[in-house]
């Protein structure tokens, strides 16, 4: 059982869900999110995605791809990133999971980066560019480690595939809410609901929506067909602040943010 | 294991190389132009309306040319040029957009979008699209609109909408990652028509085939011409397509020497070139497994041309597996040995080569003197040079100013 196996037995043994913001490493520097791990951790989020800046992420949108080019533009490296990452998940409650490109994991190499990333403190990789079809070496090396490998599935994934995914995933299954890139939406897709709940009947995975969700009316709407919710630009768009305002104020905003969002989750 | 021409497998592998490297939002799209492309390929009713297009739209054959004036001011081996540039818009690029034109209908699908470097592969993509009434979207770098207006204007004319895109360098590998996150929101409707074999399977199977025309009439043509094949054949290599063309059906030619040629840039110090066959390693970039210019970390670095076209540092899988198997070699040609290329050929045949097409002319003329002048050198032509021009122009001007 991997850390976030353990900590979704509990969540579903207490009818509760999760709220899992994604924050970029190193937006603006990484002594901030440092900072900002701490606040959304201590807030309330159960899980957190730390995204490892990519110079070509083709899956996101604007507001992520400005935080990987803000971080990058600094030269944040991967090692710099784990050893924050070393200092600050031993303090906190929450797994820590991080988002990375393949062309990073492979550049490190497969093995080393799980070993690296699991002593960081790490607790598993969601890799949007690895496909099942893709991911054989790098699955078994992390089932080996007992690091989770966050598979996604998405609306134009087919239902036969999406059950093999789902068997290829561990700790969690990703389920991206919209055909698209990174981004807040107004309105998600009707069909989710229907997609996500058929989906949950046929695996014993857990399922985390994530893509485009960004206010209460969402978390209201879809926690009770999940079992977490991820956040990712509407995070990171508050964090963009760090720049132009004083950090404290930026943490609040974002704490209460991530905070108003756990308040919209059903009660126990 | 020597070099096989029935590659890729059906995960899109040549060798250890290619595969796919996208978000699953892009898997059903892909696996349905594989299908789509699969049923094309053996249905005659395709290859007779490709067929007719390549020779009555675009104008196929296309001459394969002896420079002999530029032949007898190297002094050594023949030089031929087969002219690409004499196409419909000017380069090898409309080969490849027609044929996947023509899959986006079969596909049922009424939307397009490509990316473009030196806006060849955009004008191609324009005019595929003005010819069958598709809606077509171009996402092109701020530095390539910048040096390559011509062919802006163009797309324009013919009805494309331009995006500029303002991201990283912005350059074709921008121009790329912009085109890609279209795609993942309108891939329901869209079709991405990519230009160069790059990206993830079966992109680098499906213009590599498209382009093949190239190879194969130049087969035939120095049958006639030359009584045999060539000893040499060189083309430039940006992400590979005109050279992928050129040399995938000389691949069981054993006996036929194949010379990509890319952008040796300013120098050969990380972000000076653009060279990934010749300088990079290995990694993953833009859905597929070949040689790139990454950094320690993985991420892309910056790369440099004087061509727009060249201006890009991962390269397409089939050239990874090419260089490793041995059967073809790679090398690079600096900015000022392709400008330099560029007035010499203008001078010597009264033809404007693209630039990056300069880049093969470059090396043929350094290598021709060694060589017998019984041997025979094919050149692809990948592109004519009016685009360039102005760029030339000014930097010849800083070059005298500075």
């Amino acid at each position: 059982m991997s850390r976030i196996d353990t900590l979704f037995a509990q969540l579903r043994s207490e009818h509760r869900k999760a709220l899992m913001p994604f924050i970029t490493a190193g937006d603006p520097d990484l002594e901030f999110t440092t900072a900002v791990l701490r606040e959304l951790i201590s807030r309330g989020a159960s899980l957190c995605e730390l995204g490892i800046p990519y110079s070509d992420p083709i899956a996101d949108g604007p507001v992520i791809q400005a935080s990987y080019t803000r971080a990058l533009a600094r030269k944040v490296k991967l090692a710099q990133i784990l050893e924050m990452l070393a200092g600050v998940a031993p303090e906190v409650s929450a797994p820590i999971v991080t988002m990375v490109s393949y062309a990073i994991v492979h550049r490190h190499g497969l093995e080393k980066y799980v070993a690296d990333a699991q002593r960081a403190g790490a607790a598993g990789a969601i890799v949007p560019d690895l496909l099942v079809e893709e991911s054989g070496d790098f699955a078994k090396i992390c089932r080996k480690a007992d690091f989770s490998l966050v598979q996604l599935v998405t609306p134009t994934t087919p239902r036969d595939r999406a059950l093999k995914i789902a068997d290829g995933s561990t700790g969690f299954l990703y389920y991206v809410s919209v055909t698209g890139i990174t981004g807040e939406r107004k309105q998600l897709p009707q069909s989710l609901i229907d997609n996500v709940g058929w989906l949950r009947e046929q695996t014993p995975l857990p399922i985390c929506i994530g893509f485009g969700i960004s206010q209460p009316q969402h978390v209201r709407q879809l926690a009770p067909v999940a079992d977490g919710l991820i956040v990712g630009s509407a995070v990171v768009r508050r964090i963009a602040e760090a720049s132009q305002k004083p950090r404290e104020a930026v943490l609040k905003e974002a704490g209460d943010y991530v905070a108003s969002l756990i308040a919209a989750l059903p009660p126990a | 294991m020597p070099a096989t021409s029935h590659v890729p497998d059906r995960a899109g592998r040549f060798g250890a190389f290619g595969g796919r490297y996208v978000p699953e939002t892009l898997t059903r799209a892909l696996d349905e132009l594989a299908a789509e492309y699969e049923k094309a390929r053996i249905d005659k009713g395709f290859e007779a309306e490709l067929d007719d297009l390549l020779h009555n739209y675009v104008g196929r054959p296309s001459p394969l040319y002896h420079a002999k004036r530029l032949s007898q001011e190297c002094g050594g081996a023949q030089i031929y040029l087969k002219r690409e540039d004499l196409n419909h818009t000017g380069a090898h690029k409309i080969n490849n957009t027609l044929g996947q034109a023509l899959l986006t209908i079969r596909m049922g699908k009424k939307r397009v979008i490509a990316e473009t470097g030196a806006g060849q592969h955009g004008v191609a993509t324009a005019t595929a699209c003005a010819r069958f009434g598709l809606e077509c979207v171009v996402y092109m770098g701020e530095e390539d609109i910048r040096r390559q207006q011509p062919n802006v204007f163009s797309m324009r004319l013919l009805g494309a909408e331009v995006r500029p895109v303002a991201s990283g360098s912005r350059t074709l590998r921008d121009a790329i990652n912009e085109a890609m996150r279209d795609w993942m929101s309108s891939v329901e409707t869209t079709h991405y028509i990519l230009g160069s074999v790059v990206g993830p399977h079966p992109f680098p199977m499906i213009v590599r085939d498209f382009q093949s025309v190239i190879g194969r009439e130049t087969i035939e043509q120095s049958r006639r011409q030359i009584g045999r094949l060539p000893d040499m054949v060189v083309a430039c290599v940006g992400g590979g397509s005109n050279a992928a063309g050129m040399f995938y059906p000389f691949i069981e030619e054993r006996g036929v020497e194949l010379l990509g040629v890319e952008a040796g840039g300013r120098s050969a110090r990380s972000g000076d070139h653009a060279s990934p066959l010749s300088f990079g390693q290995p990694g993953v970039l833009h859905g597929s497994y070949s040689y790139v210019m990454q950094d320690d970390d993985g991420q892309t670095c910056d790369v440099h041309s004087v061509s727009a076209g060249l201006d890009y540092p991962g390269v397409g899988p089939e050239h990874s597996y090419w260089k490793d198997t041995g059967r073809a070699t790679y090398t690079s040609c600096r900015d000022l040995e392709a400008l330099a290329a560029f007035h010499t050929l203008a001078r010597t045949e009264g033809i404007l080569p693209a630039l990056e097409s300069s880049h093969a002319v470059a090396k043929a003329i350094e290598l021709a003197p060694g060589r017998s002048p019984d041997d025979a050198i094919v050149v692809c032509l990948s592109g004519r040079g009016d685009k360039d021009a102005a760029e030339i122009a000014r930097l010849t001007a800083e070059k005298s100013a500075g």
